[in-house]
């Protein structure tokens, strides 16, 4: 009987990791090509979800799926040609104080024009309902959230192992000077890198903003998550935030089924042990620039 | 001229994005002179801060008002107001606002750990504090202190306000209940009192779990619940936990009645269409018909376009109850102030009969609430989204059998 529920509990997981991995991909592109540590990027998921209420309302929830992640991606093209891009070569504390701000200035700001409490919403009807197979229970809506972080997933993978644009990205990552010596400027590389990034953030917030609380905090609430997640992964790596994304949802949803108490605090000792056996995460890839 | 970047930086930034949920607002109101100066501290960052909104609303309500008509004893109320954060945070800004900023008395709070470390200075430096949202019997108890008061309802009263209900639809003798507890010091005391409600009335517990209060995924609690197949599932949430909460188990689609012993309406207004059910005890809410309470919901409407909550209740009437006792004992002095308020001195807080605060633990005495979630179809607007079901105690018991027992853990009395 025991074993099935944890079985149960493993499947939720690889969903809750979904929701994970959505949030991590970005902040591991960002932090990968331009070596920014994107504290803001909670922030950047928050004004999706803001975006999701204000335009469900006029264009439906489908609508809000596809314009809010691209209105966040152009502030992500905004706050790359503004902020960041005056940052790749400098102290790496520069860019954490900068985004750093940045995430508060953009907390601060929602609670400011949206006040701190919740603004409500709900799934839609239409998306609402459960799912079971055998005595498993599935939300409808999470098996959605699945489907479409896949999309944007195999999407992410296949602008960045299968077109030239891709390539040029990967070896900016690797060899920035190289890349430059051959006459091609990273500059509007960064640039897109940085919207998609940023944009995913905005695609998680639409998706999350129906089973959570939409206020001002959503983004610090889920940021600390998000890089454990990356940590886990490794740097650079994929792959590593795919498998550190399912592993991080597994291993609470199985924490939280024996001692609910760890469920949170879970994911970081799964870090602490990734990090004494694997310093660079579990696929991370040595990167001159970072060593 | 690159600076060597380090994998450690991306660790570090881990760091720095848990530092980001500590980072306070600052001052709102600075100081003038020859005004009474009321110290104003509540949690507007993290899990509780939409309720410190709404705290701080209710608050700068009472002192227009006041103001508007006369101040106290001819002077202004000049509010000096500061995000409490946390409780090392609440702790060192209670100090500064009672040594730098001679405030005459504090008001506010949410978090019952912050609440103790307030209370804990004002002891010390011999100032009055009015406690506006926590919840914890401890701050009654074994952690109580002669300058402490207490507006906000105890877990002892709320437990017992919508425990009476649940008697009267037979969900507790002989039922089991699946209790989700917000894993701090609020929590752990209200799912102490609840335990000991539910023996005391035949109940049990099919499980009793402790949730961080930063989970924002309850999946794994809600397969857990739906194996147990429990009778009742209880919430003893907080905050923003609630709203997350409601949403999940709505998408889930549980059966189980649901009831909570702690709530806060905000929480539930920011949940969203068809996200909200069951049973839920209130110290006011804006349904309650007395003529004080119409007048309160009324100047909250114009003010701030929105309905009034339970948190702004609590801030309103506390500086209501203190302007009201400057006045009649023609004294800031918190000493006199407390011996006034420990005096048994009757207050009108929007509620049928008076209340007071008893000398026993400083705790007020009055009448609390329950509420109904209203199916989402009778739904007028976005706000309409409990009826009342009734006032605890009944209008001829007396008001003081829902307050903590008296087990002498205050020694103040």
């Amino acid at each position: 009987m025991q074993l099935i529920f944890i079985l149960e509990q493993v499947l939720n997981g690889l969903l809750v990791g979904a929701y994970y991995l959505l949030i991590a991909l970005g902040l591991s592109l960002i932090f990968a090509l331009g070596g920014i540590v994107n504290l803001a990027h909670g922030g950047f998921y928050a004004i999706g979800a803001y975006l999701a209420v204000m335009l469900a309302g006029q264009i439906g929830f489908a609508g809000a799926l596809v314009i809010s992640p691209i209105a966040v991606g152009v502030i992500g093209i905004a706050v790359e040609r503004l902020l960041f891009r005056r940052f790749y070569r400098s102290d790496p504390i520069l860019s954490l104080l900068l985004t750093f701000g940045l995430a508060m200035v953009i907390e601060q700001g929602l609670r400011i024009v949206f006040g701190a409490t919740p603004l409500p919403f709900s799934i839609p009807p239409e998306l609402r309902g459960q799912i079971f197979i055998g005595d498993f229970i599935y939300s409808r809506y999470r098996l959605i959230i699945l489907a479409v972080a896949a999309a944007a997933v195999t999407a992410t993978w296949f602008i960045v192992y299968r077109t030239a644009f891709g390539r040029v990205v990967r070896a900016g990552v690797q060899n920035p000077d190289v890349v430059g010596a051959l006459g091609i400027s990273l500059a509007p590389y960064m640039t897109a890198i940085a919207a998609l990034g940023v944009g995913l953030a905005g695609l998680a917030g639409v998706l999350l903003a129906p089973i959570t609380g939409v206020h001002p905090a959503m983004g610090a609430e889920i940021l600390t998550a998000a890089f454990v997640v990356v940590v886990i992964g490794g740097l650079g790596s994929f792959w590593g935030v795919i498998a550190a994304a399912v592993l991080v949802g597994v291993v609470r949803g199985v924490t939280i089924y024996f001692n609910p108490s760890w469920g949170e605090a879970s994911m970081y000792l799964l870090m602490a042990l990734v990090l004494l056996v694997r310093p660079r995460g579990l696929f991370g890839e040595r990167i001159e620039k970072f060593e | 001229m690159t600076s060597r970047l380090s994998r450690r930086t991306l660790i570090k930034g881990a760091a720095g994005s848990a530092a980001l949920a500590g980072i306070g607002m600052p001052a709102i109101v600075r100081a003038q002179a020859d005004t009474i100066r009321i110290g104003h501290l509540t949690p507007l960052t993290g899990f509780l801060g939409p309720l410190g909104e709404y705290a701080v609303m209710g608050v700068k309500l009472a002192a227009d008002e006041i103001n508007n008509a006369g101040g106290v004893m001819g002077r202004k109320i000049e509010l000096v107001m500061e995000d409490s954060v946390n409780p090392q945070t609440a702790s060192a800004k209670a100090e500064r606002l009672i040594e730098r900023d001679k405030v005459a008395m504090i008001i506010g709070e949410i978090s019952s750990a912050s609440g103790l470390a307030i209370g804990q200075v004002a002891n010390r430096l011999k100032t009055v504090y009015i406690n506006t949202g926590c919840n914890s019997d401890a701050l009654r108890g074994s952690s109580c202190n002669p300058y402490m008061f207490h507006i906000e309802g105890a877990n002892s009263m709320y437990v017992m306000a919508v425990g009476q209900y649940l008697l009267r639809e037979n969900l507790v003798k002989g039922k089991k209940w699946y209790s989700l507890t917000a894993d701090y010091a609020f929590g752990h005391d209200l799912l102490r009192v609840a335990r000991k409600f539910m023996e005391a009335n035949g109940g049990q517990f099919a499980a009793d779990e402790l949730v961080p209060t930063d989970a924002t995924d309850f999946s794994p609690y809600l397969l857990k619940v739906r194996q147990a197949r429990p009778d009742l599932v209880v919430s003893n949430l907080a905050g923003n936990q609630i709203t997350s909460f409601l949403k999940q188990y709505s998408e889930y689609g549980l059966q189980f009645p649901v009831a909570g012993f702690g709530f806060d309406t905000v929480v539930a207004w920011g949940a969203g269409k068809g996200n909200f059910s069951g049973i839920w005890p209130l110290v006011w809410h804006h349904l309650v018909d007395t003529p004080s309470s119409k007048a309160y919901v009324e100047v909250f409407q114009k003010k701030y376009g929105k309905l009034p909550d339970n948190q702004s209740w609590g801030d309103y009437n506390s500086l209501k109850v203190v302007a009201q006792s400057m006045a009649e004992t023609k004294s800031t002095d918190p000493q006199k102030l407390a011996e006034h308020l420990r005096k048994g001195a009757k207050f009108d807080v929007m509620k049928a009969r008076e209340a007071y605060f008893r000398p026993y633990d400083n705790q007020m005495v009055m009448e609390m609430y329950a509420v109904r979630a209203k199916d989402a179809a009778k739904m007028k607007d976005q706000w309409d989204i409990y009826d009342a079901l009734g006032t605890v105690p009944g209008p001829n018991e007396d008001m003081e059998i829902i307050a903590p027992p008296k087990d002498g853990s205050c020694k103040i009395g």
